[in-house]
């Protein structure tokens, strides 16, 4: 069964279509990669299975349960990751893994705060407020906050821009043990080196649908390009020259 | 375990709160500034007018700073969110708004109480004012100027999820649009008949009044306590009812995902 299943989703702004008819699902154990140019729709498919977009048509079930309808449920199956969404800097890394692990209800807290503080390198920093610390451990304390329910479905949105490589490895690790586990990681990131690295599957989104879906490592070379980058840049320029 | 996720919001309220002396002054300071003030025109007009009169007056400018830490208190942890651009973290969580303005409520009422009880200690001492003037009145009325907090302040964040975080600007001063049709200081019967209309729809109305005839000695009247509570439960619900509204617009225009990408201008 499928942990995370977009079935035919659509998002209009008056005439506006930002998202057509969008399906894909993720399974137990996969790690499939997001991908497309900016404005292409990935972010607003990605605020739908979060609950904070309504779609305007389509439907979107984590873990069986429906994100509309059954949303505490559904959401209590995930945890996500994302540029954008740093946790409150007025609080100590800490703090926030105690009020986040109130918030998804996570049992045996104190033992899974000191779990996933050890497995972000975060442990000195368990009492440093997390506005002071450098972008990179931000996004680890992100991450940390994104493992501290043990999440059936991962969302992550470029969870690695802000690493050094060395911090990069380190994330791309866990996230592949979390997968190896059994964990649904659905993931975006403008590094075609770490999707082809790290994806079990990929899908291109441009202006609103999926335009192509396949293995990062073989479908290049099924559209005559050398590599994921050369395919990606093809997706954001000539999209119509792919799905002629 | 909705309990479990009420009390996150609480408990992210007490860490912000223990060991910050901005945050922790501003539960005092500024009810403390007002009862200074008006507790010395209360000590002159206790010289020159009724004894009785001098005492409602403070004790109106009590209860309603009571009333208006309710209301910061649930603004303020809402504040909280908007200014550490938490919002995704918050609503793509499992917590349901419900839970979220529940968290709200609990945090406030942590906060009023220990503000409350900072005034309470501090008019006793410097100006001899007793709450238990009022007896055994006071608690139920109390309840009621709570639930207005409550309400004015669900309706404060609700204004701000629909114009973005310069709405701030809008809502600290609702409670100073309400209080000339409140009652606080003067019966309603001075006012003119337009504002009692106004004035009657408003649950502080019947809270001053009643409590104002209590010290002219008539006892508690249930004629002021009932509609009062009525209307503040009315006024809750209503305000709820509003924000759940503008929660859910804010989902289906995108207003809410933009919020929680970037500051909404």
């Amino acid at each position: 069964m499928s942990v995370l299943a977009v079935t035919d989703l659509k998002k209009r702004y008056g005439e506006t279509e930002a998202v057509r008819g969008v399906s894909f699902t993720v399974a137990k154990g996969e790690i499939i990669g997001l991908l497309g140019p900016n404005g292409a729709g990935k972010t607003t498919t990605i605020s739908m299975i979060l609950g904070i977009l309504e779609p305007s048509a389509g439907s979107i079930t984590i873990d069986g349960h429906n994100v509309q309808t059954e949303r505490t449920a559904a959401l209590n199956a995930t945890n996500f990751a994302a540029v954008y969404a740093q946790l409150p800097g007025n609080l100590t890394v800490e703090q926030n893994m105690n009020v986040f692990g109130r918030i998804y209800s996570v049992r045996n807290l104190r033992d899974r705060i000191e779990h996933v503080l050890k497995e972000m390198d975060l442990v000195r920093f368990r009492n440093t407020k997390a506005g002071v610390l450098s972008s990179g451990e931000q996004t680890r304390v992100a991450l940390a906050k994104a493992f501290l329910n043990e999440p059936k479905l991962l969302l992550l949105d470029e969870p690695t821009a802000s690493l050094d490589p060395s911090s990069a490895q380190l994330v791309r690790e866990k996230i592949r043990t979390y997968a190896k586990n059994g964990g649904a990681v659905l993931w975006t990131s403008h590094n075609m080196h770490e999707v082809t690295e790290v994806c079990h599957r990929v899908l291109f989104v441009s202006h609103g649908a999926v335009l192509l879906e396949g293995d990062p490592r073989t479908l290049p070379g099924e559209y005559a390009k050398k590599d994921l980058e050369e395919l990606f840049i093809t997706v954001a320029r000539e999209p119509l020259s792919l799905s002629e | 375990m909705p309990l479990s996720r009420i009390s996150g919001i609480l408990l992210r309220q007490y860490y912000l709160i223990r060991h910050n002396p901005t945050r922790l002054s501003q539960l005092f300071v500024w009810s403390l500034l007002e009862i200074t003030l008006w507790g010395f025109i209360s000590v002159y007009l206790a010289d020159v007018a009724e004894a009785q009169f001098a005492v409602a007056f403070l004790g109106g400018i009590i209860l309603w700073e009571f009333l208006v830490r309710a209301m910061y208190g649930v603004t303020i942890t809402f504040f909280e969110d908007v200014w550490s651009r938490n919002f995704l973290n918050i609503f793509a969580s499992p917590l349901s708004l419900f839970e979220y303005v529940l968290g709200m409520i609990t945090s406030s009422i942590a906060t009023t109480t220990i503000s409350f009880a900072a005034v309470i200690l501090f008019a006793s001492v410097v100006f001899d004012f007793s709450i238990l003037s009022y007896g055994a009145a006071a608690f139920p009325f109390l309840i009621t100027l709570f639930l207005l907090g409550i309400a004015l302040g669900i309706l404060g964040v609700a204004i701000v999820l629909r114009f973005g975080p310069s709405a701030e600007w809008f809502i600290w001063p609702l409670p100073a649009i309400i209080a000339p049709f409140a009652g606080v200081f003067y019966p309603i019967t001075v006012l003119p008949e337009w504002m009692q209309v106004v004035a009657t729809a408003l649950p502080s109305t019947y809270v001053f009044e009643g409590l104002r005839t209590v010290l002219a000695g008539g006892g508690v009247s249930f004629s002021y306590f009932i509609p009062g509570i009525l209307l503040a439960f009315f006024y809750c619900t209503l305000a709820y009812l509003v924000l759940y509204r503008t929660y859910r617009r804010a989902v289906r225009t995108g207003l809410l995902a933009r919020y929680s990408a970037e500051t909404v201008s």
